[in-house]
């Protein structure tokens, strides 16, 4: 079944983890922060808290009637100074709540469940009202992902631990330090799904992790659960990629994870709920490695809403001449041009400076074929290319563009430095708008 | 606050470009050249330098006049040129498929040929449908029948012709030691005859992924195959004549060949075949040259029909029926 613990395609870019064994540290608590009300997928959240009014850390101060959304809480304590638009790490303009700290930091906690005796729909419920979303990334709401539709049977969990992006080392840090809680939680999964087949899949150049989590699963006595060593490749972590390297399925196009029973969650969303069922701790916080030219590149726990200038400056500022800010890392990071708060799903903070920013100049196509050859999904990234920049949108779908995952290899290896990702991302745009419309 | 450069990710290239590929099949390509230059003697270096020269003079002149590149004098006069990209690959590749006493005025004018009508009458690099090199000397062939199969002997550096390998098979059935063949002993263009120096330079570019292993091993397995079948000598059929020049250098041709794994193949298996029926059933006693431009018209076809497997959708037959619907 397990296939050398590889697939297709895929890249080797250089890794740059060079926060890998710095330890997790606790970030300055934030003077203010600025806690948006749309962190993941789904409905936006309505305000629960009006300016001047005091909150603790931990407390909901904005939910939703919509099933797909998650609530989000004040992450520090202190008084409500305003309800404003905001910009977020993502691009988009959205409603925020500006909290300003009064330095107490109180926190208001959830009673703690026994996972062992709670049921299913407790489990979720506290899923929910915990405010957690997917943390590598994707923030769809867990709770979400985790009441499949009506005649889909899940039969497997797979723990994502590849972390495949370079630069980025705060799920490294936490299998490290905290893979009991990691455990733990991904079991949480296991009994509200009712699965008792799941993989911890992690890439071979995080030995240290992948030993740690054996020891931790074999104290556990958790047959059910194994450890996979995948081959390091970009992009091992994506969705579709690990559950066809661990499992050998594939996702039907244009379907889901559920489609064909497996449920992917990541490691720093297992621990957070593990904090949520066993602590009673709302998702206020996350680890997320602050790296690239910045003086002193590190692992931060940090509080959600916290500014991405006061984490560059705690991490000793800018080294050299400052080029781009990104959200995530640098193969999929979405570049900043303000200062924005940390939402849920961010992960990593990376600065490039002006030398690594530069846009290479771009070339005529060659045919090389080396995009088709990087494609992890056996896609034409050439062709697509050309046929979007001839608006033949048509033709693009007849070439499978909407089984793009935009993990951006084909840009990455392009010799003639054609933005091929960007082109595929924005023809997919116009298809699904000339659907919509 | 100085301003932040806002992009789409990737935030990060690989350092592989155009011009660090092209020098690599450069660099490929001296060990042929030195042989060729050791074997033939002074004159086969005047004939490589005057291709060159003339493909890049060609392509200058071409860029101009289509207003894809604005020279002023002072550039020209101190050299402050774009970088010849190709072009050098495209004059010296003609010359090493070029006889050792080509008159030089011939290799120029062939050479100008291959970039005018080869390469820029299609819009240049990326828009050729046929690998120029191989245009310059299918024209030359037509034009000049007897200068394109006057070959001389290797080492002597006088001009007694000689018959190449396949002539002499063909006209005479005499069969080449493998030695000779191996090392180039034997007469025939300048580049093509020590199957040794061309296979180095192949392994090379195969190593360093700039070229796929696939291409040259079905078309050169496909002569073999076929030769065996047919009751020839493969060995002696895969090491006379162009066919490692070819398979390496000319048939993985990134603008000229398919795109695809599964299409190279068909590409060099399509080419063996047209070589293994010219050399046997064909007038000319050699037919890469022509195999290879033969499959470049079938290339675009290919690039349309063959397509990779697509994750998560079904298994459909080898070749995409719905294309273009």
């Amino acid at each position: 079944m397990l296939k050398f613990n590889s697939f297709r395609g895929g890249i080797h870019p250089p890794d740059s983890k060079i926060t890998a064994s710095k330890a997790i540290e606790k970030a300055k608590l934030p003077a203010t922060v600025i806690i948006l009300l749309h962190q993941h997928v789904g409905a936006p959240c309505e305000p629960l808290v009006k300016e001047g009014d005091e909150v603790k850390a931990g407390q909901k101060i904005g939910d939703s009637d919509s099933f797909v959304s998650a609530p989000v809480h004040s992450s520090i304590s202190g008084v409500v100074k305003e309800i404003s638009t905001q910009l977020s790490p993502i691009g988009s303009e959205v409603q925020g709540i500006i909290i300003e700290s009064d330095g107490r930091d109180e926190s208001a906690k959830l009673e703690a469940i026994d996972p062992a005796t709670a049921s299913k729909r407790e489990i979720s419920a506290r899923i929910r009202e915990a405010g957690i979303v997917g943390l590598g990334g994707e923030a769809f709401p867990t709770h979400v992902k985790l009441s499949p539709p009506e005649g889909k049977e899940i039969d497997t969990v797979i723990l994502n631990g590849s972390e495949c992006e370079p630069c980025m080392t705060s799920d490294h840090r936490l299998m490290l330090e905290q893979p009991d809680k990691v455990v733990k939680g991904m079991k949480i999964i296991m009994k509200v799904l009712d699965v008792d087949r799941g993989f911890i899949g992690i890439e071979d150049n995080k030995r240290d992790a992948i030993e740690r989590m054996i020891e931790v699963v074999e104290k556990e006595g958790d047959r059910r659960i194994k450890v996979v060593p995948l081959k390091t490749k970009y992009p091992q972590g994506a969705e579709r990629i690990i559950i066809k390297t661990i499992l050998n399925r594939e996702i039907p196009s244009g379907g889901y994870s559920c489609d064909i029973g497996v449920i992917v969650q990541n490691v720093s969303t297992t621990k957070a709920i593990y904090d949520a069922v066993y602590e009673g701790i709302p998702l206020i916080e996350r680890v997320v490695t602050v790296t690239g030219d910045v003086k002193e590149p590190k692992n931060l726990l940090v509080r959600i809403g916290t500014s991405f200038h006061e984490l560059i400056e705690e991490c000793g500022g800018f080294r050299g001449e400052k080029g781009k800010i990104l959200n995530g890392g640098p193969m999929r990071g979405i570049a900043q041009y303000k200062d924005v708060p940390v939402i849920k799903s961010i992960r990593c903070i990376l600065v490039l400076d002006i030398e690594k920013s530069r846009i290479p100049e771009e070339r005529e196509c060659t045919s090389c074929g080396t995009c088709i050859e990087a494609c992890p999904i056996g896609l034409m990234p050439t062709a697509l290319g050309k046929l979007v920049r001839k608006k033949r949108f048509e033709d693009c779908t007849d070439y499978h563009i909407l089984d793009c995952v935009e993990c951006g290899s084909c840009t990455y290896v392009c010799p003639s430095k054609i933005p091929l990702v960007q082109l595929i991302t924005y023809g997919k745009e116009e298809i699904k708008r000339s659907e919509n419309a | 606050m100085p301003e932040l450069i806002v992009s789409p990710s990737p935030h990060v290239r690989s350092d592989a470009s155009i011009d660090t590929i092209f020098y690599a099949v450069t660099i490929a390509l001296i060990p042929a050249t030195v042989c060729g230059i050791y074997l033939f003697g002074i004159h086969a270096l005047y004939v490589i330098l005057v291709c060159i020269s003339s493909a890049m003079l060609t392509e200058y002149v071409a860029m101009r006049l289509m207003g894809e590149m604005e020279l002023s004098m002072d550039d020209l006069l101190h050299l402050r040129l774009p970088p010849p990209t190709g072009v050098i690959i495209t004059g010296l590749l003609l010359a090493l498929c070029l006889p050792p006493r080509i008159p030089l005025w011939m290799a120029a004018i062939g050479a100008a040929f291959a970039v005018a009508f080869g390469k820029c009458a299609f819009g240049g690099l990326g828009f050729n449908i046929f690998n120029p090199a191989l245009v310059g000397r299918a024209f030359l062939t037509a034009s000049w029948p007897v200068a394109m199969t006057t070959w001389t002997n290797p080492l002597t550096y006088d001009a007694i012709t000689t018959a190449t390998p396949l002539g002499l098979w063909k006209m005479q059935t005499i069969a080449t030691p493998y030695m000779d063949l191996a090392l180039g002993t034997v007469g025939g263009s300048i580049g093509e005859t020590s199957a040794i120096a061309l296979l180095i330079g192949g392994i090379y570019l195969i190593a360093k992924r700039y070229i796929d292993w696939r291409t040259p091993l079905s078309y050169i397995g496909t002569v073999a195959v076929l030769a065996f079948v047919l009751g020839q000598d493969p060995i002696f059929h895969i090491l006379a004549g162009g066919l490692f020049l070819g398979a390496f250098f000319m048939a993985t041709d990134y603008v000229t060949t398919p795109i695809t794994r599964k299409g190279r193949i068909i590409f060099g298996v399509g080419a063996g075949i047209i070589v293994v029926v010219i050399r046997l059933i064909g007038g000319y006693p050699e037919g890469v040259c022509f195999s290879i431009l033969l499959m470049n018209a079938f290339t675009p076809l290919i690039d349309r029909h063959v397509r990779p497997q697509v994750y998560g959708v079904k298994r459909k037959s080898f070749f995409v029926s719905s294309a273009n619907k």
